[in-house]
C-alpha cells in the first residue's frame, strides 16, 4: 500500500493489529482460556512494524479508485459488465453489455467467483461448499480493545473479533448453514444476544454498529489460472475458507505477482498475452494457492469438530505452538501472508 | 544516434499478399509455438533480451525505465529466423531489420508481425549484402548464429562493418567445452529432445577467447561474457558469471 501511495489515503482509518489470541473452547464453556497468544510485532521481518491491519472496506476502495482515476494509463469504463469473451492470435476481446468492444493483449480476470471470463474460456473449477455460512457486522463496545484480535475456534466454526479505529470491531462467525440462517432471521436484540453468546464477553456492554450480512461458505479453485491471452486473479482464480482472512491477503499476491510478470515482460518487449509469460504467472502463484487453499480448508476441519479426544489434541498441539517462538513466527509471517517468493510490491517495492 | 541509414538496397524485401499471408502463417505458427521445435529459443528469449536491452542503454546512455527504453536506436538483427528478436526489440521502440537468407523464413516473420502493426524492415538478405550496399546500424545483434557459420572470422568482419563507427554489436553463442557437450549436444538433442539432432555441431561452438579475437580482428573490442543457465527446478534460464555452455557478449570500438 506505501508502495503504489494508497497507505497515507488509509493510515488514519487502519487499526494495527497489536496482539492476537487464540481459544478454543465450548459454547457453555465459562471462561475462555487463552490457548495461544502472541504479540503481533514483526520488526525483524520485511521492515514492518505489524503483521496486519484492520482497514474498513469503504475507505480502501475509495482511496484505490482515487489513484486509479488520477493515472492516465487507466482508462475506467463503468458502468460495465461484460457479455462475451473471445480470443484471436493477438488479441482479447471483451464485448461490453451494449455492445461495445474492448480488445487488448492480455485481459486479467477480476470478476470473483463467478467469473463470468474464466466460464468463456473454459477453464472448470473443483471446490465444494461448506456446509456453513458466514455471518459479518460492526459492534461498539464500552472498553478499548487495545488492538487485540481475538478468534474463538467454536464448535460451529471460528468466530473471530477484529479491532477497528475507536471502541468498535468487526466480527466475521462461521456457523452451521441452519443454525446461521435461525439467527439472521432474529430481530437486532436478539442476534446480538446470539453474538454476545459467543463473544467471550472481555469488552463490556455490545450494541450493533452495522448491517449485518451473510453468505454461504465455499472453497474453490480453477483448474488453470490462465488461458489463451487470459489470467486469473483473486477470487476468480481461488476461494479459500475465510478461516485464516486469507482471501484477499491471496488476491494481493495474485496481483502483485500478475504486476511484476507484466512488467518485467513489457521491458523486455514480450507480448504480455503470450502463453510463455502467462506460465510464469501460473507457475508463482499456483502452488502457494492451492496450498493456502488445502491448509485453511483442513484448519477448518479440524477446529470445528465438537469430539473431547479432537479438542484435546488442539489443546496441546496450540500450547505447543505457544511454547516455540519459531513455530509461532511462522504462523505469524503465513497469517500476514509473508511466506512464498515474495512480488515485489509485497516488498514494499515498485516492480 | 540516428535512425538507421534506411531505405538500403541490400538483399531483398519480400511484398506478401494475403493469399501468401496465410500459407506463411503455418511456419510462423512453428517458430512461435513456445512448446514447438523452437523451445530452447523462447525459454533463453527473455534473458537474451534482457542482455540486450541493458548493454544497448548502457552504451547510448538511455535511461528509459519505461516501454520504448530503446526508442531511437537502429538495430540490425542478423539471423531473426521468424522474429523472435526483432518483434521485441521493435515493442522497445528501435527501428529494427531483420535479415535472413531464407525467404520462407522472412515471410513467417512478417505473417506474424504484420497483424500485431509492428513495423519492422524484413529482408532475405546476408550481412554481407547489407556491408555491400553501405548500410550501418546503431546496434548489430547477432544471437545463437556464429556456431552455425563456417568461417566465423570473415562472418564476424561483416557484422562489426554494419555497426556504425559508435556503434554495438551484441554476440550470443555456445562454448566449447565438455560440459557444452553434455548439455548442449547429449542434453539438449538426445536426451530432452528440445532440439533436432544434427542441430549443432560441437567442434563449431566457439570459446570467449577464440570470438574475442575474431572480434578485435574485426576491429572492435569484446566486453565480459555473461552466461545463461538453466535452472531445471523452475523450469526457466537467468544470467550468470558461468560462461561454459551458452553465452553473451557485447563489443565495442
Amino acid at each position: 500500500m506505501e508502495a503504489i501511495g494508497i497507505w497515507p489515503h488509509i493510515a488514519d482509518q487502519a487499526q494495527p493489529v497489536k496482539r492476537i489470541e487464540i481459544t478454543d473452547s465450548g459454547l457453555d464453556a465459562g471462561i475462555r482460556p487463552v490457548l495461544l497468544a502472541w504479540d503481533n510485532d514483526l520488526h525483524e521481518i520485511e521492515g514492518t512494524s505489524t503483521a496486519a491491519h484492520i482497514v474498513p472496506l469503504p475507505r480502501l476502495n475509495a482511496a484505490l479508485e482515487t489513484a486509479a482515476a488520477s493515472e492516465r494509463s487507466i482508462a475506467i469504463v463503468r458502468p460495465a459488465a461484460a457479455r462475451s469473451f473471445s480470443v484471436g492470435e493477438f488479441s482479447a476481446d471483451i464485448e461490453l453489455e451494449g455492445g461495445d468492444t474492448i480488445a487488448a493483449p492480455l485481459a486479467v480476470a477480476a470478476d470473483g467467483r463467478n467469473s463470468i471470463l474464466r466460464q468463456a474460456s473454459g477453464i472448470k473449477t473443483v471446490g465444494w461448499p461448506y456446509e456453513q455460512i458466514g455471518i459479518a457486522t460492526t459492534i461498539e463496545h464500552e472498553l478499548d480493545h487495545g488492538g487485540i484480535a481475538v478468534q474463538h475456534f467454536l464448535p460451529a466454526g471460528p468466530f473471530a473479533i477484529l479491532p477497528l479505529p475507536g471502541r468498535k470491531s468487526c466480527v466475521t462467525w462461521t456457523e452451521s448453514a441452519a443454525e446461521g440462517h435461525r439467527i439472521m432471521l432474529l430481530d437486532d436484540n436478539a442476534f446480538l444476544e446470539e453474538l454476545d453468546l459467543r463473544f467471550g464477553g472481555k469488552l463490556g456492554r455490545l450494541k450493533l454498529a452495522g448491517s449485518r450480512k451473510a453468505w454461504p461458505l465455499s472453497v474453490h479453485l480453477a483448474r488453470a489460472y490462465i488461458a489463451n491471452r487470459l489470467a486469473l486473479v483473486g477470487d476468480a482464480a481461488h476461494g479459500v475458507h475465510p478461516i485464516a482472512g486469507q482471501g484477499l491477503n491471496l488476491a494481493f499476491r495474485d496481483v502483485a505477482a500478475m504486476t511484476e510478470v507484466i512488467a518485467d515482460a513489457t521491458r523486455t518487449g514480450l507480448d504480455i498475452g503470450s502463453s510463455a509469460v502467462l506460465e510464469r504467472y501460473e507457475r508463482w502463484r499456483r502452488f502457494d494457492s492451492m496450498l493456502a487453499a488445502g491448509a485453511f480448508d483442513a484448519l477448518n476441519a479440524f477446529f470445528s469438530q465438537e469430539n473431547r479426544l479432537l479438542r484435546s489434541a488442539r489443546e496441546v498441539g496450540l500450547q505447543l505452538v505457544d511454547r516455540f517462538p519459531a513455530l509461532k513466527r511462522t504462523f505469524i509471517t503465513e497469517a500476514a501472508g509473508l511466506t512464498g517468493e515474495l512480488p515485489k510490491l509485497l516488498k514494499g517495492e515498485l516492480p | 544516434m540516428t535512425s538507421g541509414s534506411g531505405g538500403g538496397s541490400g538483399g531483398t524485401r519480400p511484398t506478401i499478399d494475403d493469399a501468401e499471408l496465410q500459407r506463411f502463417a503455418a511456419l510462423a505458427a512453428d517458430w512461435w509455438d513456445p512448446k514447438g521445435k523452437f523451445r530452447p529459443l523462447h525459454q533463453i528469449g527473455p534473458v537474451r533480451l534482457e542482455f540486450v536491452r541493458d548493454r544497448l542503454k548502457e552504451h547510448f546512455k538511455l535511461d528509459g525505465r519505461g516501454i520504448k527504453a530503446l526508442a531511437g536506436l537502429s538495430v540490425l538483427d542478423i539471423g531473426c529466423g521468424g522474429g523472435l528478436i526483432c518483434e521485441p526489440l521493435a515493442r522497445m521502440g528501435a527501428k529494427v531489420t531483420g535479415i535472413e537468407p531464407k525467404e520462407a523464413n522472412i515471410k513467417a516473420a512478417i505473417a506474424h508481425a504484420k497483424p500485431q502493426g509492428l513495423d519492422i524492415d524484413y529482408r532475405a538478405a546476408t550481412v554481407e549484402d547489407l556491408v555491400a550496399a553501405g548500410e550501418t546500424f546503431d546496434a548489430v545483434v547477432c544471437l545463437e548464429v556464429v556456431e552455425h557459420v563456417p568461417d566465423v572470422a570473415a562472418f564476424l568482419k561483416s557484422c562489426a562493418a554494419a555497426a556504425k563507427p559508435d556503434g554495438i554489436m551484441v554476440l550470443s553463442t555456445i562454448n566449447r567445452t565438455l560440459k557444452s557437450f553434455a548439455l548442449a549436444i547429449v542434453g539438449a538433442e538426445y536426451v530432452l529432445r528440445w532440439l533436432p539432432v544434427g542441430t549443432h555441431q560441437w567442434d563449431r561452438f566457439i570459446t570467449p577467447q577464440e570470438l574475442e579475437r575474431h572480434v578485435a580482428a574485426a576491429g572492435m573490442r569484446l566486453g565480459p561474457a555473461k552466461g545463461m543457465v538453466y535452472n531445471p527446478l523452475r523450469d526457466s534460464w537467468s544470467l550468470s558469471s558461468d560462461t561454459d555452455v551458452n553465452y553473451l557478449a557485447a563489443a565495442t570500438r
